[in-house]
């Protein structure tokens, strides 16, 4: 049974906005980010990449590197313990160990440009760089799929040969392309055949990179007695051991994780790279510690971007504006190994919405591109384009007024989201209202400049979130404040939110509380950082740990006025008896007692929450065009979203705003540009082109409160929705503004200029 | 076991002044002033984010003049001064930049602040009114992939308010 508490309207820290507990030492330099640690002893590491999309590798000669001065340890494949091919769960789902290892290092194929093949550790940075590029690797260059379509040709080869024979990959008739799921309802096919409009289209996506501005990086050490000490910036500590345990295959137990302040994940710093390879060249090398910086290059070929794709959609209205049938295929790019995360975005493909028959086909697609990693709410932006464009499309060949066929379908308590769970109560009619209810709805779009044509878009968008488990320790100090330790990474100030939900529940103000994040043998199981969860699932154990000190606090009430502990009560921070109303003491005053009443007070929390609560935000997006140029600048954009309740208002708009931005960005220009043979083409931040604060408007923001039944204080998760209707928002805009649909992302200048030149007939 | 001397060519001697104080050391001569002030100076403030002076991360100002340290060598501050994110505040507290930060929320993870701040500095310090778009382009430079810009140039507003 799943705890539902009532919201209460005021409290008296949630809802302001303190400083952040970290924002000094982040503003003054001080911070200690996972690349600024310096242990004695210290060697550095380089990593080997594959220059080829696909091939196999037939040598790999390392006796010039070994033999270079100032050259400590070599490591491949050969050098991580053999991996056997089977399934094991790494805390983010199940993957082949096989796989997980290749990954980390190649073994017999490279299978995309910037795999890795080879490490180094050497006395330095430049000569531990320069010996890895002395590591000669013979390979035979295969064929590579670089998209969706060269998956289906015939003659392309298996990238992996487990997949010839799945049943996945059977029912595709493609080995690089594997049948995942059919969700299917009511009756889709007799639907749309009944329906009064019905409109298609096939949308497609190139991958996009998290862009997170601190590169990858990773120091390990081997202890005397055996064990793995690892300092890193990641979104998870936890998640780190058990990938590392799994792929050095040691005990969970003798790996120590540290997470130092880690620079930007957006979901890109949940799997491992570099660790494993840290670990084995320190062990190689002697057991002295070996960092590695991954170099930013390599960060866009090497790790994680967002699956591209491509997604077929199909929708039926009635006459009167009512959706009632909705049938897809999603075919996700997985990159190298399976994991497109295509099961997400048949999670959120139909979610806004309250659709009585219906269908959804996922398959995950293997191309020679790195392997997928999560992008902030994975799998929802790319559906999303899909269906907000097509609800527009629906509402113009029909002639429905766009947001009340929007209000009229959404999806509220009790409908059916499209995978088969029923949603709780939800906030998609709420945020629909507000959006309207705007000053940005209610403005006119104004004056184009000269030449240049404006447009106005709106979208929606879900993500479903994450609970998972959370532990949280919490001591009392004599003067009343209190030290709280955490095991979740703080990427945008999820310290501060965790501190003012404990401050709230104790009565004390947000700076009374002192929260760090610790190591692995210091507090509980923590999952990652992700998924929107922190604020939600920790700040929930760290109430659950308030609560229990309180507990622990009645009592020694109780000793000091020799009263039943019973008889106590605990309320705005203060103590007393309910029977005597002389006897009341406040919560600092009483941590002032500790000593006389039974010594030191402390007090654990821990949660492991299935239930999260789903959020929803539309997004409302005016944009200029240039149709000589295709240069398109966003002027206006505003933001609504449902967040329960905020906890730290400043940093829920922080993540709207940072999140639009992102979505912005894949709308109109990020992409992984292939060149033919499978290598980026724009892996640097000059050509990949992440907008900077000139492409940007100020953002502006509505937070919507519909609190969350299952959160003692009502929250949803903050961080992910923000992303997901940023692109068809851009692209009905965009609509709005040039008179033509656009299906491809990233709608660029390039892509702009040619739909108008085809329409213009030159 | 090799030796732990880096190989390489001869080292080069600099005398330079980092955020007020008087340092010197050797630097080879291939070492990129980033590398100079977080390895041999031992300032890990100013950060790594591309090497290729496309992030403005690794911002930091010399002789007044703000550069990409990692496009910078080491030994080309010899003779100079530097000034990094770790020179802002003073022993009576932080500067105006740093104070609005904190209040306007403008750091998320914050690997980009130092940059920024650095790069704000630069700004105001010659220009102490801008305006929005003034700001946003002398930003251009500096990416933050977590805020959307919107709270850092709200913050630069607010600090050339009370500093004007």
């Amino acid at each position: 049974m799943v705890a539902t508490f009532e919201p209460k309207s005021e409290y008296k820290v949630i809802g302001t906005r303190p400083i952040r507990h970290d924002g000094l030492d982040k503003v003054t330099g001080r911070a200690i980010y996972g690349a600024d640690i310096k242990l004695p002893s210290m060697i550095w590491g380089a990593i080997l990449r594959s220059p080829h999309a696909h091939a196999r590798i037939k040598s790999i000669d390392t006796s010039a590197a070994e033999a270079m001065d100032g050259v400590h340890a070599v490591v491949t494949n050969a050098d991580l313990p053999p991996a056997e091919n089977k399934m094991v769960d790494l805390g983010e789902g199940a993957t082949n160990l096989k796989w997980a290892v290749d990954n980390i290092l190649a073994s017999d194929k490279a299978l995309y440009a910037g795999h890795a093949v080879a490490g180094v550790a050497a006395v330095d940075r430049y000569t531990a760089e320069e010996a890895a590029r002395a590591i000669k690797v013979e390979y035979e260059v295969l064929r590579s799929a670089t998209n969706v379509d060269d998956t289906i040709d015939p003659d392309m080869p298996a990238i992996l040969e487990e997949f010839v024979d799945s049943p996945g990959a059977k029912e595709s008739g493609h080995a690089n392309h594997v049948k995942e799921f059919t969700h299917e309802f009511g009756d889709p096919d007799a639907a749309l055949s009944e329906a009064d409009h019905v409109v298609e289209g096939e949308f497609s996506l190139e991958m996009v990179h998290q862009g997170y501005i601190e590169p990858h990086n990773a120091t390990a050490v081997w202890d005397e007695d055996g064990r793995l000490k690892i300092w890193t910036s990641t979104q998870g500590a936890f998640t780190v051991r058990q990938q590392v345990a799994a792929v050095m295959q040691m005990d969970e137990s003798k790996i120590r994780v540290t997470p130092l302040e880690i620079g930007g994940g957006f979901g890109g710093k949940i799997p491992i790279y570099l660790e494993p390879v840290a670990a084995t060249l320190s062990k190689k090398a002697g057991n002295v510690p070996v960092k590695i910086i991954m170099e930013r290059r390599s960060v866009f070929e090497g790790s994680g971007p967002a699956a591209g794709g491509k997604i077929t959609l199909k929708l039926g209205a009635t006459k009167d504006g009512k959706l009632v049938a909705a049938d897809s295929v999603l075919r996700m790019e997985a990159g190298g190994y399976p994991g497109s995360l295509v099961g997400a975005s048949g999670m959120c493909i139909y979610a806004c919405y309250n659709i009585p028959n219906m269908r959804i086909v996922g398959y995950d697609v293997l191309v020679n591109k790195p392997k997928v990693a999560a992008y902030r709410a994975p799998g929802s932006p790319q559906v999303a384009f899909a269906i907000e464009t097509l609800i527009d499309d629906l509402c113009e060949q029909a002639g429905f007024d766009k947001w009340q066929f929007r209000r009229d379908n959404a999806a509220k308590e009790g409908t059916r989201r499209g995978d088969g769970p029923i949603f709780p109560r939800i906030g998609m009619e709420e945020v629909l209202d507000a959006a309207k209810d705007t000053d940005h709805w209610n403005s006119d779009i104004g004056e184009a400049s000269p030449g240049r044509l404006r447009g106005r878009g709106f979208a929606s968008g879900y993500w479903f979130n994450v609970g998972l488990q959370s532990s949280v320790n919490l001591s009392l100090n004599n003067d009343g404040t209190v030290e709280l330790v955490e095991g979740s990474t703080d990427i945008g100030g999820t310290r501060a939110s965790i501190a003012m939900q404990t401050a709230e529940t104790l009565g004390i103000s947000a700076e009374d509380i002192n929260p760090t994040v610790v190591d692995t043998d210091t507090v509980g199981f923590t999952a990652v950082t992700g998924g929107s969860r922190v604020t939600y699932a920790t700040g929930y154990a760290a109430y659950n740990a308030a609560i229990e000190m309180i507990d622990k606090l009645k009592v020694r009430a109780s000793r000091l006025w020799s009263i039943d502990e019973e008889d106590v009560q605990f309320e705005d921070g203060v103590f007393s008896s309910k029977s005597d109303s002389e006897l009341s003491i406040g919560f600092k005053d009483l941590a002032g007692k500790l000593d006389d009443t039974g010594g030191p007070v402390t007090s654990t929390g821990s949660v492991d929450l299935e239930a999260a609560g789903g959020a929803y935000g539309t997004h409302i997006c005016d944009l200029e065009v240039d149709p000589e140029t295709g240069k398109t600048d966003v002027v206006r954009y505003t933001i609504v979203q449902d967040a329960g309740r905020a906890i730290h208002p400043s940093y829920v708009e922080g993540q709207m705003q940072g999140g639009a931005a992102q979505g912005i960005g894949w709308a109109l220009n990020e992409e992984y540009y292939m060149s033919d043979d499978g290598v980026m083409s724009n892996s640097s931040y000059l050509d990949y082109r992440m907008p900077t604060s000139l492409d940007l408007p100020n953002i502006e923001t509505v937070i919507v409160e519909v609190p969350n039944p299952v959160h003692p204080y009502g929250v949803r998760g903050v961080g992910e929705v923000p992303i997901v209707p940023p692109v068809p928002a851009v692209g009905n805009a965009l609509k709005d503004a040039i008179g033509i649909r656009l299906r491809e992302t990233p709608m660029n200048a390039g892509r702009i200029v040619d739909a108008l030149d085809s329409e213009n007939g030159s | 076991m090799t030796t732990q001397i880096t190989p390489g060519p001869a080292r080069v001697h600099v005398r330079t002044t980092i955020n007020g104080n008087a340092h010197e050391f050797l630097v080879p001569p291939y070492m990129s002033l980033l590398d100079t002030l977080r390895e041999i100076v031992g300032l890990t403030g100013t950060k790594e984010g591309c090497l290729d002076g496309n992030c403005g991360a690794c911002t930091v100002s010399l002789d007044g003049r703000i550069v990409d340290s990692c496009l910078v060598l080491g030994a080309e501050i010899d003779g100079k001064s530097v000034e990094t994110v770790e020179g802002m505040a003073t022993p009576e507290g932080l500067h105006p930049l740093q104070q609005a930060f904190l209040e306007e929320a403008a750091l998320q993870c914050g690997i980009c602040t130092p940059g920024f701040l650095v790069a704000a500095k630069g700004l105001l310090d010659n220009e102490p009114a801008p305006d929005e778009h003034r700001i946003r382009h002398w930003l251009a430079g500096n990416l933050c992939r977590c805020t959307g810009y919107d709270k850092i140039v709200r913050a630069v507003q607010k600090a050339s308010a009370e500093m004007s």
